[in-house]
């Protein structure tokens, strides 16, 4: 594969949560979270649907307003600015500016069906604004596309739209977008979750790889295995807030809340506990 | 409660496989070929079925197109020689370059301003909503014709009109609303206002059409807000658009006969005038028809091009332009003549 994306000093892409709050009408999904993953580091959320993984994932680029409490990405309010002794909202552009350090990955992948595998990746890089760097040019972003594409495993179908490729491969392609601008951080909001069984490990490799690269990555995921393998934290949420936290060893083996051991005693198959 | 009983003691029995009870196994394919080799039938003529009715049915719609096509040949009140006559006369030519003058000029200026009108819909604010739905709703509401003579008629309710500092007595700019509104404008007006009412709601559909998925995504992505809608939104929207629109642009080249009450020279206009000359009036009406037919074909065969350039991307292979389906056709069925009969 060719070179990794950051540099190998990982002194950005610290992530810290605190204590945030959202509602959706009446029902509050995220009841005063907080969460700090580290640069570089690898964090797994787990948990029942409808306990606030998705949304909690969504804040983090802003997608979602938070109600209450904030997340600084490398000590930076993310969606906010301190001026005096409040904070101002930002401006669209300004946030934009910001998810550019933040690439994302959906659950049913949300690729350009009218634009070519290439043109997904190479779109972002042409057009936004990315502080402290230069946009590429158009030459340019397409020969960073193609090394991505090649990265994931996908240079040969580069000049495929979304609707000829497989759905494993589709997601390949979306994390291959997501890497395009260089982010310091990687969201995975259920990446697998729309995938025939067969097609999930294909995924879970490209994600495997990346979690080598110095990248931090915040991962929402139904798969144990993976998360067993590849997280440094493993966070299990419930109700819209985090019950417990811990290196996978923790979680798995020795979970101390009920609520905890009562959730995996029913998603971890009786192979993968031996 | 004894059946129950006798069930359960039977389950719990530890039954050894009883050969004689399991279904007989799948016969696989092999087993068939061995038994009694297939005949060959390579060597035999493939019949097509036939298919009595169906030939009845063509025979009979073959005969009705035949006796419509006859009388238009033989009526003699057609009169198609005044038809061949007036086609390319030079005040036809002349009214059917206005026709498609008022076209364009409407057509785009009401599919901008109903872009507009449609982003307006959409936004947060709530009076720039009501004012997209109240121009819609007035200009849905009222009859093309009394717009276009309202319009025409604008010197009688306002007779001058002037740029200048609202509710001041400040005036940089004075005319005469006669002056300003000529036929043309008028007529330009209420077509491009009639328009933008109906093109903005066709507009608005096609981009709530566009799935909400890919807005979040070019937004995370940090694609910027003026290219999320012209490079994302728009092009998957005008799948949904593009059908309806040549609609309404087919319906507005004859929307536009609509101006003759204007008296202005349109195509429409122009053959009225020339039969109430010359009293040949179906042959007359037959040329303005014949032009009508004519821009629509053009039109339609512009839809079909530029349907098939936004369907990229959302249907796995391009659909075969005619001209590929015909030399598929011919290719296919030069190639295997009697065989493949389907």
């Amino acid at each position: 594969m060719t070179e990794t994306l950051t540099a190998p000093t990982a002194t950005r892409g610290l992530v810290e949560i605190t204590g945030v709050r959202k509602s959706f009408g009446p029902t509050e999904v995220l009841k005063g979270v907080s969460l700090t993953v580290e640069p570089g580091g690898v964090a797994v959320i787990v948990g029942p649907s409808g306990s606030g993984k998705s949304t909690l994932l969504r804040t983090i680029n802003h997608l979602e307003k938070v109600d209450g409490g904030h997340i600084t990405i490398d000590g930076r309010l993310v969606g906010y600015e301190v001026r005096g002794d409040r904070l101002h909202e930002l401006r669209e552009k300004e946030i934009l500016k910001q998810r550019t350090d933040i690439g994302m990955v959906f659950q049913n992948f949300n690729l350009f069906p009218h634009l070519t595998a290439l043109e997904n990746v190479a779109e972002a890089p042409v057009v936004a604004h990315q502080p402290g760097k230069a946009r590429r040019s158009k030459a340019e972003a397409r020969r960073r596309g193609l090394e991505l594409l090649d990265r994931v495993g996908l240079k040969d179908r580069a000049d495929a739209y979304p609707r000829q490729l497989s759905g494993g491969q589709q997601q390949r392609v979306a994390i291959a977008r997501a890497l395009a601008l260089d982010p310091k951080i990687l969201l995975f909001d259920e990446p697998t979750s729309a995938l025939d069984p067969e097609l999930v490990n294909e995924v879970l490799d490209v994600i495997r790889e990346l979690a080598t690269s110095g990248t931090t990555l915040i991962v929402v995921t139904h798969e144990m295995g993976f998360a067993r393998d590849v997280a440094d934290t493993v966070v299990f949420m419930d109700q819209g807030q985090i019950v417990e936290q811990g290196t996978p060893q923790d979680i798995f083996s020795n979970p101390q809340e009920p609520r905890t051991r009562s959730f995996f005693s029913k998603v971890l198959e009786p192979a993968f506990n031996i | 409660m004894s059946s129950a009983a006798t069930t359960v003691a039977q389950s719990q029995q530890p039954q050894p496989a009883p050969p004689a009870e399991t279904p007989p196994k799948t016969r696989r394919p092999e087993d068939g070929a061995a038994a009694r080799k297939a005949p060959d039938y390579s060597s035999y003529r493939v019949v097509a079925a036939k298919h009595p009715w169906r030939w009845v049915g063509t025979a009979v719609v073959a005969l009705g197109v035949l006796a419509v096509a006859w009388s238009l040949a033989t009526n003699p009140r057609w009169e198609w020689g005044v038809v061949a006559q007036w086609f390319t006369a030079q005040s036809v030519v002349n009214g059917l370059v206005e026709t498609l003058k008022l076209t364009a000029i409407s057509g785009i200026l009401g599919f901008v301003l109903g872009f507009i009108l449609a982003l307006m819909r959409l936004s947060a604010s709530p009076l720039l909503v009501s004012v997209s739905w109240t121009f819609s709703w007035i200009f849905r509401s009222t009859p093309l014709l009394v717009q276009m003579l309202l319009w025409y008629n604008l010197g009688y309710l306002y007779e001058k009109i002037s740029l200048g500092i609202p509710f001041t007595d400040v005036r940089f700019f004075e005319v005469q609303t006669t002056t300003l509104i000529s036929q043309f404008a008028a007529a330009v007006l209420g077509l491009t206002l009639n328009q933008a009412a109906y093109s903005a709601e066709i507009i608005r559909g096609g981009i709530l059409s566009v799935d909400q998925g890919q807005l979040e995504a070019a937004a995370a992505l940090g694609i910027p807000a003026w290219r999320r809608s012209t490079r994302i939104v728009l092009p998957q929207a005008m799948r949904a658009i593009l059908p309806t629109a040549f609609n309404e642009i087919i319906g507005l080249v004859k929307g536009t006969s609509i101006v003759y009450v204007l008296a202005y020279s349109e195509l429409f206009y122009t053959v009225q005038v020339i039969y109430n000359r010359t009293q040949q009036v179906l042959p007359l009406l037959l040329v303005a028809t014949l032009w009508y037919i004519v821009i629509t074909s053009v039109l339609s065969v512009f839809q079909y091009y530029i349907e098939r350039h936004y369907s990229k991307g959302a249907v796995r292979n391009l659909p075969l332009t005619p001209l590929q389906k015909a030399r598929k056709f011919f290719a296919t069925h030069a190639a295997v003549p009697t065989r493949r009969n389907f």
